[in-house]
């Protein structure tokens, strides 16, 4: 055994003597409490370690023990609607010690006595490779988690676990060699699991907010970031995200954020069903909750953490989206520690490794064909960050980063907020690498003309930015009315098209097809309008009829019945304004 | 803070250092030390036998890295001695420091009794385990209008104030202090930390109380603008740690109010320079953020037990700019915050409340039928897009002049201007929840019927001149 003595402490970062032998990113016990931590620095046999818990009363001479492994996740049935800490301890299994969290508790992350219906899907005598199912077991009502070989591990099956119940421990198969083969499975967090191959993401990741599905849709596979100073709604469009987007499994991490944040997705997901099955969204999700005043190198592996949980969903062939709110917290806890080791500082004392770092991070998205014998088993990580950019300054080292590795950015505007336009994602300076890829999907499952009616609302909303810029020089009334119509039409895609209320049962959720429909119906609107003034109808002729009113009902109306209304409601858009006198 | 260092006696066992090797700012550096724990209290003798505290910061080998609390005038290398008292820093916590005023670490200086310590706890606390949160779902009625109606205060919230040198933040507190209560008629204990405060502002508290009585509920920590700078590390940790004392073992409401948090990060700012560390954004360490979190997060309320700490911190962002690494990660940690404008003290608005950055987090969970009234948020709504409307149209007329406006345009700017001085300039009055939604809904009446689009459905019961209530009146 690897045992050392603490010879330095200075905050959560331990120096510990005599480690010969100790790994980088070894797991390490340190003190009396057995204090969990990792190696992260090593200098002949002194090993730097940073501590995931408060480090208070720790004495200089204390032992530390290695565990002679690096940080590992437990994989196994039982992960979907757990609450985990930063380092998979469940937080129900730790307030069973008390309502504040003690130090040093050591918790299995699964239930081991819970008993899981067991379905065999392959027979003694079958070769197996890594990543084939050896069985099924139903988790929560909608998932059936997959039993799979685990990387590295191959050879034939001598026996298989017949149908039944049992617990994690028990070993479902033994090879030829003698093998047992789990239930369950450990991984090193900071090691992404392997796959096949890696897919071109080409289905969209549908979430419901009509900004992102129309305007800046990502892929299933892909990643985009959202930044926003404080205020901003990044929390909220998170956790709109994890409730409507169209996926199997959401793991989401709360890193290093409010605990009554963390408090209200336990409280609301229970209640919620998913809109697709009916069952509660807790049946499908993982939360990893490590707030802001709980230990920061535990944040630090947080992320690394919720991105494992959802490899391994992903290799059972599920679309798997990970929310991660807020990055910006695992970047700080980054330099927290890179100032406690003392090295050289980058970019606003961030680490110079802060890149690599994120780029790493970010690479485990994707849509991959998953390891074992079929080949048609795809499945996908989804990454959405959240960014807290200091000072709502866009500039700064984690913002510009991120940007480089992902793949969308879905800005938050300070102003849309203040002025209560939520979703305050702006339209101006968001944008998006995929549309390539997924328009296709929108062509041909949602209209063929998609895009174009996409197209030209961004257009009317770049027009109007311009236009606002005249206004706010010489005042609305100097503008022709050709323009003004342009104000008009794009006022109406802000608030009828763009707004969305995120606490309304209807409108929370918009789909695509009722999504392009509202675009179609402003568009009539501007159509008809634009050849009434052609006529030498005055404007306010045609603001007194009172469709805008309809239009802007439609949102909120429910969507089957908004679906049949719309196709009409364009008919009767162009002949009403067709059908105005000129004066 | 002669508590802490009396309490409990040090072993016979333990050693006085007479090995200061280094003194830099507010740190001690002493060589040779044996068993010293990080974090570990430390009392220190001066040559002239004065007592000071401190605590250990970091331990390299035998040498151990002290901040003391008092300021290291009159340390010397050669007699002073260091005594470390194998625990970390305590406070005496019993039902009976309400009335009390303390110093910054916990000991009274009213000149009243010594107070009989029910228990002795460690300050740091542990961080509340999210899973035993209880969610904060109680309105409290602040009788400020523009914090019930439009960023209303929930129990167990943590709702900071942003001011500005100069701005009356402490009158606006003062005035929270004196009104508030939750709906249920429960009054608050108040835990008040004060942190560098000047002696007129200390005064000006104390008076309060005193004047409105209450002064018997109230925990009155107090660390002045001249007492040590680094003793205020403690002051929070202090305050809160008897605050979830008497929340959650007295069940009691307690609301903290802890000001002024700027001279917190000043301090803070002070010994990481002190200690050479590599600074953060302008020149704040870099983990001032999980350092306020460990202050801020400390609120909230618990599954199964009766009280609640509500925060309601206050700070001045140097030069009124809100980007400002203070107001900044206090933002991203807190839940909203209540903005203060010059511009609105100027023209003699108070509170002078900028309602457009202003947020509460938590105010859904605290609203609505049942809690408020139904038409809360829509109302919220309607107010916060016609104000915005406002204020975008009076930057247009100092363009182009009013006369070039329509006349929803112009009745916008009226509403702007009434939105400024009566429902957000309410002087000192004590409004109910009712009262501010009944005004609201009087200026709402200003604008055209068709604009008000976000109250539609509450217009038949609300409106004062075309709603029911304005039929009522007709009975009349």
């Amino acid at each position: 055994m690897i045992a050392g003595s603490i010879q330095k402490i200075t905050g959560p970062v331990v120096v510990a003597e005599g480690m010969t032998g100790a790994k980088m990113y070894d797991v390490v016990r340190v003190g009396a409490y057995g204090l969990m931590g990792e190696v992260i620095r090593l200098e002949s046999d002194r090993a730097t370690i940073q501590v995931y818990e408060d480090t208070s009363g720790l004495m200089v001479g204390d032992v530390v023990e290695s565990t002679e492994g690096p940080l590992m996740v437990e994989l196994g049935p039982g992960l979907l609607s757990s609450i985990y800490d930063g380092v998979q301890r469940p937080l129900p299994e730790i307030a069973k010690t008390g309502d504040f969290i003690a130090r040093g508790t050591v918790v299995s992350a699964l239930d081991r006595e819970k008993l899981w219906k067991f379905t065999p899907s392959v027979e003694p005598g079958t070769t197996v490779v890594p990543g084939d199912i050896l069985g099924t077991i139903p988790e929560g009502q909608t998932i059936i988690h997959k039993v799979m070989v685990p990387p590295k591990v191959s050879g034939k099956v001598v026996t298989v676990l017949p149908v039944g119940e049992y617990n994690i421990d028990t070993a479902v198969a033994t090879l030829e060699d003698g093998t047992k083969i789990g239930m369950t499975q450990r991984w090193p967090v900071r090691q992404g699991r392997p796959y096949a191959k890696k897919l071109d993401p080409t289905t969209p990741f549908i979430t419901g907010m009509r900004i992102l599905d129309t305007f800046f849709p990502i892929a299933l596979g892909g990643n985009a970031i959202i930044p926003g100073g404080f205020g901003t709604g990044k929390t909220v469009t998170q956790q709109s995200l994890a409730k409507w987007a169209d996926v199997d499994i959401i793991v989401y991490v709360g890193c290093g954020e409010r605990g009554n944040e963390m408090t209200e997705v336990l409280t609301e997901f229970p209640q919620l069903d998913d809109p697709k099955t009916g069952a509660p969204l807790m049946d499908r999700t993982v939360l990893v909750a490590n707030t802001s005043n709980m230990p920061v190198a535990a944040r630090e592996a947080s992320i690394y953490v919720g991105a494992t949980l959802a490899e391994f969903y992903r290799d059972m062939g599920y679309n798997v989206a990970m929310m991660a709110d807020s990055t910006s917290r695992w970047g700080e806890a980054l330099r927290e520690i890179s100032g406690r080791l003392e090295e050289m500082p980058g970019e606003e004392g961030y680490p110079a490794y802060l890149a690599t770092r994120l780029a790493a991070f970010y690479e485990r998205s994707g849509r991959v064909q998953a390891l074992g014998s079929e080949t048609d088993r795809l499945g996908s990580v989804t990454m959405v960050g959240a960014v807290s950019p200091a000072g709502g300054d866009m500039s700064e080292p984690m913002t510009q980063n991120s940007l480089r590795v992902t793949g969308a950015f879905w800005a938050l505007d300070t102003s849309l907020a203040h002025r209560r336009h939520f979703p305050a994602i702006s339209w101006t300076k968001s944008y998006t690498l995929y549309m390539g890829q997924v328009r296709g999907w929108f062509e041909s499952n949602v209209a063929s003309d998609w895009l174009a009616f996409r197209d030209r609302a961004m257009f009317l909303l770049q027009k109007e930015t311009e236009l606002q810029e005249i206004v706010q020089l010489v005042g609305p009334d100097a503008l022709p009315e050709s323009e003004k119509i342009i104000l008009e039409v794009a006022r109406m895609l802000r608030e009828d098209f763009l707004q969305q209320f995120a606490f309304d049962a209807v409108d929370a959720y918009c789909p695509p097809k009722k999504g392009y429909w509202l675009l179609k119906t402003i568009m009539a609107f501007h159509d008809a309008a634009i050849g009434a003034l052609n006529r030498g109808v005055s404007l306010r002729q045609i603001l007194q009829l009172p469709l805008s009113d309809e239009i802007a009902q439609l949102k909120t109306t429910p969507h089957e019945e908004a679906l049949a209304k719309m196709p009409k409601l364009c008919g009767r858009i162009a002949e009403d304004i067709a059908g105005i006198e000129v004066l | 803070m002669a508590e802490m260092t009396a309490t409990p006696t040090p072993s016979l066992l333990s050693v006085d250092y007479r090995t200061v090797n280094y003194v830099t700012g507010p740190l001690v550096f002493v060589n040779n030390v044996h068993k010293v724990a990080y974090n570990e209290m430390v009392s220190i003798v001066l040559p002239d036998k004065s007592v000071r505290s401190g605590q250990v910061l970091e331990i390299s080998g035998d040498i151990a890295v002290i901040q003391v609390f008092e300021g290291t005038a009159g340390i010397d290398a050669d007699r002073t001695t260091v005594q470390f008292l194998e625990e970390v820093a305590r406070v005496d916590v019993a039902p009976e420091l309400l009335g009390r005023i303390l110093n910054g670490v916990g000991k009274p200086i009213d000149g009243g009794a010594p107070i009989i310590p029910e228990r002795r706890l460690d300050i740091t606390g542990s961080p509340i385990n999210p899973y035993s949160r209880e969610q904060p779902a109680d309105f409290i009625e602040t009788g400020i209008s523009a914090i019930d109606g439009l960023n209303t205060l929930v129990r167990g919230q943590k709702l900071p104030i942003f001011s500005g040198s100069g701005l009356p933040a402490n009158e606006l507190a003062a005035q929270i202090i004196r009104q508030a209560r939750v709906k249920t008629g429960e009054e608050f204990a108040i835990v008040f930390a004060a942190m560098g405060i000047t002696n007129r502002e200390a005064a000006y508290f104390k008076q309060q109380f005193e004047d409105t009585g209450a002064l018997e509920r109230v925990v009155f920590f107090l660390n002045l603008a001249d007492d040590p700078t680094v003793e205020r590390l403690l002051t929070p940790k202090v305050a809160l740690t008897v605050a979830e004392y008497l929340a959650f073992e007295k069940d009691l409401q307690v609301l903290v109010v802890l000001s002024d948090m700027t001279n917190y990060c000043e301090a803070l700012r002070e010994v990481s320079t002190a200690r050479e560390e590599v600074p953060g954004r302008r020149g704040y360490p870099g983990y001032m953020y999980t350092d306020l979190s460990t202050i801020y997060e400390r609120a909230g309320r618990i599954k199964g037990r009766k009280g609640s700490v509500t925060q309601l911190p206050i700070l001045s962002m140097p030069d009124d700019d809100i980007t400002h690494p203070i107001p900044d990660l206090t933002g991203y940690i807190t839940e909203g915050q209540i903005v203060l404008s010059r511009q609105l003290h100027r023209r003699g608005v108070f509170p002078p409340i900028d309602t457009l950055p202003c947020l509460s987090r938590l105010m859904n969970l605290g609203i609505g039928e049942g809690k408020t009234r139904e038409d809360h948020r829509a109302v919220a709504n309607q107010l916060y897009a016609a104000y915005a409307q406002g204020r975008d149209l009076r930057r247009l007329v100092a363009i182009v002049g009013e006369e070039a406006l329509s006349d929803t345009d112009r009745r916008y700017l009226r509403f702007a201007d009434d939105f400024e001085s009566r429902i957000v300039g309410q002087g000192d009055e004590s409004r109910t929840i009712e009262q501010t939604l009944a005004i609201s809904w009087e200026l709402m009446a200003g604008l055209p019927m068709s604009e008000l689009k976000r109250v539609r459905e509450f217009i038949p019961k609300y409106h004062p001149t075309a709603g029911d209530a304005a039929k009522d009146k007709g009975d009349l």
